[in-house]
């Protein structure tokens, strides 16, 4: 194969610049966005893991977010849930099972475009509120819904 | 790795609904393995991206309390029918996979 001078050396550039600014073996994406957020994940209390996430714990609670998941779970393993919002701009949703021993779940990053709306199965230790939050205009809200569960699905 | 995750979307009416399953143990740390009573090191997804032919929809970020076999599903406005949807995993011991499904 016969690479014209140029070409290989721009290449070999672009793809130096990729390597560096992700890290050994990553994809390219992963560059673009911040790291992931140890302190609100690491965090054994609601509110570290909120300041940890968002940098405050000031909320305020709306009846504009929604959570779907059951009243009573029987396998703590898995819990379904479901949010979504009817709030403009919404640039974020998190989940958390507030009784786990690390409460934040996970954080989901919605650009404009993306709706207001997340699915996903989360562990919870024990019955304990879910809690969604929600940040949208630059504005965090809440809301809590409880969960019952039967048996729990975090370590044993 | 074999091929982790599974990818459905589906556009109806403007709005994709993509739902997609991964193969993951998703270890929290604190379990404890019955014969040795040796704890099981974390093991678990950290970081999701979606793609819509090659533009960001879905970044997620993830803890150890997603289930075993992490489900996600979210929707987002445009896409049609043949567009591409990529996403791609890492998880905490830097595996990753990604994987590329068509809109039906």
């Amino acid at each position: 194969m016969i690479l014209k001078r140029r070409t290989f050396l721009q290449r070999t550039l672009a793809t130096s610049t990729v390597a560096m600014a992700a890290s050994a073996g990553l994809m390219a994406p992963r560059a673009v966005f911040a790291e992931w957020p140890k302190n609100a994940f690491m965090a054994k209390g609601v509110p570290e893991a909120l300041t940890g996430l968002l940098g405050t714990t000031s909320a305020n609670d709306s009846d504009q977010i929604k959570i779907k998941a059951p009243d009573i779970a029987e396998n703590g393993a898995v819990v379904p849930v479901t949010v979504s919002t009817s709030l403009d701009n919404v640039e974020s949703i998190s989940i958390v099972a507030s009784a786990n021993n690390q409460p934040l779940t996970s954080n989901y990053i919605l650009p404009a475009g993306t709706e207001a709306f997340v699915s996903t199965r989360i562990k919870m230790a024990k019955t304990s509120d879910v809690i969604a939050v929600v940040k949208a205009g630059g504005n965090i809200y809440t809301t809590k819904k409880e969960v019952k569960v039967t048996i729990g699905g975090c370590g044993g | 790795m074999a091929a982790t995750i599974k990818i459905r979307a589906k556009a109806k009416g403007g709005v994709t609904t993509v739902k997609a399953l991964m193969n993951h143990p998703m270890e929290t740390g604190l379990r404890k393995d019955k014969k040795t009573g040796n704890k099981i090191p974390a093991h678990f997804i950290q970081e999701v991206v979606a793609e819509h032919n090659g533009k960001v929809v879905m970044t997620a970020y993830w803890g150890t309390a997603i289930s075993k076999n992490p489900y996600i599903s979210f929707k987002f406005a445009g896409g049609n029918k043949g567009d591409k949807i990529k996403i791609s995993w890492v998880d905490n011991q830097g595996q990753s996979d990604s994987r590329e499904a068509t809109i039906k």
